[in-house]
């Protein structure tokens, strides 16, 4: 029940991103979600993408590093104390979030997170187990 | 005016100093053949006996030795004194494959601290000075050969080794020092914090004797300024001795060598051809006094030009340019001696790819050395904090193999510039020669 991320290694140098999203695109690749972790030398690009397979074939044709992570993604309803709340749960059952990041769609009642956690397994558990409704990467493509 | 350590000898006449290094040449191939099996087989193997070196001019009769015969001849190899006659110790800066050991009798040491006052004396060095050494101390032989000469003038001397530049700073105004010895690239910057503390009124500094590497003018004239004293050039190495091989004088147009102990000759790198005064070529010396540890020939891999044109100081010995660079790709970075095949041996043994570039650039008078390296899958990952650890124990390695920090700085694939299919390693963007 996870889906995959693409992290992609880009050079924390002015034009190196507009490269990158350009191969995308010229590859009718479509994100649902994206976000960037910088340091002073790279940053690591995140990507939630309509087709992993494909982008990663079109990252290794263009030399670019990357690696493919397993995420969870669950939709919540976009209202005060959402994210609180699936927070609260992870954090009650001792899972550290290493990272996340939302979207949305144009479904406007709810808001879709991203989360990193070392321990894929446990959380999903612990997720279903509170009733939050996990996306799978099926799912997610028809998003 | 122009003072002296031994006068006598400093401004002797060339007649004088060629009959010193006749003479004791002779004695010293005699010396080696007989006690240092390593050369007698060199020698051997050349077809050269004792017997042919009667006088200096037959000094290109004999082989080189590098650093590459110091490595294969480790620890003893070269010893040339029975270990009841040997005192001391040093070792070169930083490097784990390359260390190299050097020995000292007590007599060794005695001449060895002769040519350090000599330099102390030349930057106007008395009994009545307080000389501040912050050269390193122990292996290194920065902080022993300056502490050494300073005792030999009689001066007071501070044996502060390096680092901790507070007590440094508070000991020059709190003692007065008078002479400051360290790295150029230190006295830059406690220049600089003397400065930004605003006590350039609290200290007493006249002369400053930098050296273990390059510096250049611009860089003199900041110190100079900044401290309101005169800077001299000093140089040595390990093998050789130590600091002191030579030194600058009032002229400030090259570097003295000490000739009563140190044959130099310029050669070609390449053919290893003796070249005459003035051409520019790679410095050789023999030491004709030492007896622990007596080389012959021993190529320095420095790039410099010799002169024996008369100076104003009155002192007669050959002058040595600064060196103009290196025959090989040693680097001196903070004045560690770093070599590319290190950092590759480190980034091959941590698993990362060869492709990687080594850009050393000096910043406020302080070299960075920074490591490019090419990622690779196997490095990458998608969290910051992974990156970070993979990242610190490279630094950590690096670190340990050559006793200076680098800073890593990872780079997209196939980014490194690369001349005719092959990777440019080295990027100096100091301008020091």
């Amino acid at each position: 029940m996870t889906v995959k991320q693409i992290s992609v290694f880009v050079e924390n140098k002015p034009g190196k991103l507009a490269e990158l999203t350009h191969v995308l695109s010229n590859n009718g690749i479509d994100m649902r979600a994206l976000s960037i972790a910088e340091t002073p030398d790279f940053g690591i690009l995140r990507l939630i993408v309509d087709d992993a397979y494909k982008t990663s074939c079109v990252l290794r044709d263009s030399s670019y590093i990357f690696s493919i992570t397993p995420v969870i993604a669950v939709a919540i309803p976009d209202k005060p104390g959402s994210l609180s709340h699936v927070l609260d749960i992870l954090g009650e059952g001792g899972i550290n979030v290493e990272y996340t990041y939302a979207f949305i769609t144009r479904n406007k009642s709810l808001a879709y997170m991203i989360f990193r956690v070392a321990d894929n397994e446990k959380a999903i558990e612990l997720l279903t187990k509170n009733q939050i409704q996990i996306i799978d990467q099926d799912h997610l493509n028809e998003l | 005016m122009e003072h002296y350590y031994q006068p006598e000898i400093e401004c002797a006449s060339r007649e004088q100093i060629r009959a010193w290094q006749d003479e004791r040449l002779v004695k010293q191939v005699r010396h080696v053949y007989k006690n240092v099996p390593y050369y007698r087989n060199l020698m051997d193997q050349k077809g050269v006996t004792p017997d042919d070196i009667r006088s200096v001019d037959d000094l290109h009769k004999l082989p080189f030795l590098t650093k590459d015969d110091l490595r294969d001849a480790y620890p003893y190899g070269l010893l040339a004194v029975p270990l009841k006659d040997a005192v001391r110790i040093q070792s070169t800066s930083g490097t784990t494959g390359r260390r190299v050991v050097a020995f000292y009798t007590q007599h060794d040491l005695d001449l060895w601290e002769d040519c350090c006052a000599r330099a102390i004396v030349a930057a106007g060095g008395t009994n009545e000075d307080v000389v501040h050494v912050c050269y390193g101390y122990g292996l290194f032989t920065g902080g022993p050969g300056l502490n050494g000469g300073s005792h030999k003038v009689g001066s007071l001397t501070l044996p502060m080794s390096s680092g901790n530049t507070d007590r440094q700073i508070q000991f020059m105004c709190d003692l007065g020092s008078t002479i400051l010895c360290c790295t150029p690239s230190y006295a830059a910057y406690l220049a600089e914090t003397i400065c930004e503390r605003g006590l350039q009124d609290k200290i007493k500094l006249k002369a400053g004797i930098f050296g273990a590497e390059a510096w250049t003018q611009e860089m003199r004239r900041d110190i100079e300024q900044k401290l309101g004293i005169k800077a001299y050039d000093i140089y040595g190495l390990t093998e050789i001795s130590g600091p002191g091989v030579s030194f600058e004088c009032s002229e400030q147009t090259g570097m003295h060598i000490n000739e009563d102990h140190f044959i130099a000759e310029v050669i070609d790198p390449a053919t290893g051809e003796v070249l005459p005064d003035g051409e520019k070529g790679e410095l050789v010396f023999t030491s004709i006094t030492k007896q622990a540890f007596p080389l012959l020939r021993y190529r320095t891999k420095d790039i410099c030009v010799l002169t024996h044109e008369k100076c104003s100081c009155g002192r007669t010995h050959v002058k040595m340019s600064k060196p103009m660079g290196r025959s090989d790709d040693m680097l001196i970075v903070k004045g560690v001696n770093v070599f590319p095949s290190q950092i590759e041996t480190v980034l091959l043994n941590k698993g990362y790819p060869a492709n990687y570039q080594i850009v050393v650039t000096r910043v406020n008078n302080s070299d960075v050395l920074e490591v490019q390296v090419e990622m690779t899958p196997e490095m990458f990952s998608d969290t910051v904090s992974d990156m970070d650890r993979r990242e610190k124990e490279l630094r950590d390695a690096l670190k340990s193999m050559l006793g200076i920090y680098a800073k890593i700085t990872l780079v997209a694939p196939k980014t490194i510039t690369r001349s005719e299919g092959k990777a440019v390693r080295v990027i100096d963007k100091r301008n020091l020669y």
